[in-house]
């Protein structure tokens, strides 16, 4: 107990050990947090060594994309004389641009339809609730605890019977159902923070429902839609279980494109690399651009 | 100036209205070497049969295998063309999902199909599925390492000669493992092989009852033969192991013995692939106390989903890519160690075969004595040598494979093994109404 008292007085007031810890516990503490700077350091270091340990599986895939298969299997290497013949190979059987453009397509397509319809649904939680919204929030949120391959026939028969398959739309429609639950809860999240007042003193200036949310509320909360919205595009673009499943060819996206490389005969993982390498080059470079408005909407409303 | 455009219209016109009246047809297909040739060798087929285009969709093996489930139960009616084994052909042929190939045409020389091949994909007698290419399971050998101990191989080795050959030429200071084998847990990994072994141990998975026997003495002997070998002998972390770890590992010279599939032979013949390529030896599949069983037999072939709606183009790409043309048009092509085996007699009658692939004697003679409908030493009901024809078998045959797996790892003791796979097995089957 004693112990643990410590470890939560540590950051509290920055200093080795709290007057209530044992001579042990000094001894073990003193050396490691001398002061602020060196501490930094260390905290630095630390989060430096956990982002590389999480970045580390995306390196290899991008070097082993860089390899020859029989290198690519061999006894792990970081020197090897680089070769884009994997995706020479790839390119050569399948068209990389077609499923790109089916990803985004539907990535976007998806994103767009899910905040059109989730901006009025959590703007009427948000701000007029009734005894019944927090039940439904929690009963929407239930609806993820299903696994998907639960009501995969169910879907495939409807598909069927509607022409979805192997269509964009009907990628579009799962992936908006999908993420609907998510994106609701986010907005409803971001909704809540913003005080009332500011939207009733639109109100009093003679603001409608409409314009009240197009001109107080969509540019107040705009980082927070804005992640929510790049969330909701990065989740369409890893989901691998329906676009496997609902399409063929025409509108396969990125991640029937990589299913095609891995093989239980043969040597493929250069390949498989370099496919994936390809699939998530756009994806991460929009992370990268965009990285300054996830932050600032992840941490919107956290410091009142 | 007006005819200058109408001239290029008119083409365009044409151009479309060919295209309009060209049938697509979809391929499902999985990603493996001989396939990709296949995919590669499009053009050919489109420019012999102007009116048909081609689609394809590749897929992982599971990834494929549930998705065709998928949509065949479901009558979605998304593919034209299915990539299926021997283990579905048959009972989705029963359950009527496939379209009968009945009608051949004269020129397609069904009965130049391997008889073992061809009755592995057949139903009440029907043929649903033309076989693309087939294998079997055969012993390879390093012939340096052999000759350097005196060793000699015989003309049919049994599993007590190879475990001594193993443990005299393990050697893992030198990264040499005496033996490699499957030990990936998986009903087409690990069982494949365990069950070949069972077979030959004179075990079976069920008696004529379905009662399953996994618990019965042959079991034991082979299992903890099994463990004992791979675990004393094989390379480090063995259960990991599947075809393509163990391909890698032997065509980098870490393995002196392996047994799997004789399509690996191609593959460790190539020099491009392999640096064993020279030191290669090969020998029928060893043997305890029977032969019956004791190599398997698979085959990937194509078949026409009876929900297709373009049966006839279908029909057309079928007998192409498993015809004798095509055979040569790969050996001319791709070289013919690349050749889809297995199949056909006149590919093995084919003179430039035989010259450049000498393991093609082998692989004839081991699907020729494969016999899937009589492959245990006392009779059982089920068709398949490595597999059990029933549709619970890749659950069963999964969680099987589990369980062994965890056997050679030494978690649990072969008995304790062996006794959960045979609780797990008559849940399974008892829920099923056997």
């Amino acid at each position: 107990m004693t112990t643990l008292k410590t470890k939560q007085a540590l950051p509290a007031d920055g200093q080795p050990a709290s007057a209530s810890a044992n001579g042990a516990t000094r001894a073990r503490h003193t050396p490691l947090v001398p002061s602020a700077g060196a501490r930094r350091l260390w905290l630095t270091l630390l989060g430096w060594g956990i982002a590389l340990i999480i970045f580390f599986p995306i390196l290899w895939m991008v070097l082993t994309g860089f390899k020859t298969e029989a290198e690519a299997i061999a006894d792990p290497s970081l020197i090897f004389s680089p070769t884009l013949e994997s995706y020479i190979a790839v390119q050569a059987r399948a068209d990389y641009f077609k499923f790109a453009m089916n990803s985004v397509v539907v990535a976007f397509g998806s994103t767009l339809l899910a905040l059109a319809i989730a901006i009025p649904s959590a703007y009427a939680m948000a701000f007029l609730p009734t005894k019944r919204t927090k039940g439904t929030l929690l009963w929407m949120l239930s609806t993820k605890m299903l696994p998907p391959v639960g009501v995969l026939v169910p879907i495939y028969l409807l598909f069927r019977d509607f022409g979805l398959l192997d269509t964009r739309t009907g990628l579009i429609i799962v992936y908006t159902l999908m993420n609907l639950p998510i994106v609701v809860w986010m907005l409803y999240t971001f909704f809540k923070d913003l005080p009332r007042d500011i939207l009733e003193a639109g109100r009093m200036d003679g603001a409608s429902t409409f314009q009240e949310v197009i001109y107080l509320l969509l540019p107040l909360t705009l980082p927070g839609i804005a992640s929510t919205g790049l969330l909701s595009v990065i989740l369409s673009w890893n989901e691998a279980f329906w676009s496997l499943n609902l399409t063929s060819s025409s509108a396969a996206p990125l991640t029937a494109y990589i299913a095609s490389f891995s093989s239980p005969e043969g040597l493929f993982w250069a390949k498989l690399s370099a496919a994936s390498t390809m699939a998530i080059a756009p994806i991460l470079v929009f992370g990268w651009l965009t990285q300054k408005q996830m932050v600032r909407g992840l941490t919107f409303g956290a410091v009142k | 100036m007006k005819l200058a455009y109408a001239f290029p219209l008119a083409g365009l016109a044409a151009a479309v209205a060919t295209a309009a009246h060209a049938e697509t047809i979809t391929v499902a297909t999985v990603n493996n070497n001989d396939m990709v040739i296949m995919q590669s060798l499009t053009e050919a087929f489109e420019e012999a049969h102007p009116g048909i285009e081609v689609n394809w969709v590749v897929l992982e093996e599971n990834v494929l295998r549930q998705r065709l489930t998928t949509d065949i139960a479901t009558e979605g009616g998304q593919f034209d063309v299915m990539t299926i084994g021997t283990y579905e052909a048959p009972i989705w042929a029963e359950r009527g999902w496939l379209a009968a190939l009945d009608d051949l045409p004269e020129a397609y020389r069904e009965d130049d199909l391997l008889q073992p091949v061809r009755d592995g994909l057949s139903y009440e007698g029907k043929l649903y599925a033309l076989p693309f290419y087939a294998e079997s399971s055969m012993l390879y050998y390093r012939t340096d390492l052999f000759e350097e101990a005196g060793f000699e191989m015989p003309e049919q080795p049994s599993w007590e000669q190879v475990r001594e050959w193993a443990a005299e030429l393990h050697d893992p200071d030198n990264q040499l493992a005496g033996i490699c084998l499957r030990g990936k847990p998986g009903w087409g990994e690990n069982m494949a092989f365990v069950s070949t072994l069972v077979n030959t141990f004179g075990g079976r998975w069920f008696d004529e009852e379905w009662n399953p026997e996994l618990d019965s003495q042959a079991w034991q002997e082979a299992i903890s033969f099994y463990v004992d070998l791979l675990g004393n002998y094989g390379p480090p972390g063995a259960s990991s192991n599947g075809f393509n770890e163990n391909l890698a590992l032997f065509s980098r010279g870490n393995c002196a013995m392996w047994v799997d599939a004789t399509s690996a032979a191609g593959k460790l013949y190539n020099p491009a692939e392999s640096q064993v390529a020279d030191r290669l030896g090969f020998a029928p599949a060893p043997v305890a106390e029977t032969p019956k069983g004791a190599h398997w037999l698979w085959s990937w072939a194509l078949a026409i989903p009876a929900t297709s709606e373009k049966q006839d183009a279908a029909q057309t790409f079928l007998t192409w890519a498993t015809s004798q043309e095509y055979v040569e048009l790969v050996g001319e092509t791709e070289g013919w160690t690349s050749v889809p085996p297995g199949t056909r007699e006149s590919t093995y009658e084919n003179e430039n075969y035989q010259r450049e692939a000498p393991f093609a004697g082998f692989v004839l003679d081991a699907i020729n004595s494969a016999d899937p409908t009589d492959s245990t030493l006392e009779p059982s009901p089920y068709v398949g040598v490595q597999f059990v024809g029933i549709p619970e078998f890749q659950s069963i045959g999964t969680q099987v494979g589990q369980t062994i797996a965890s056997a050679l790892t030494g978690d649990t003791s072969v008995e304790q093994a062996l006794q959960s796979a045979q609780r797990a097995t008559e849940r399974t089957m008892q829920r099923a109404g056997y």
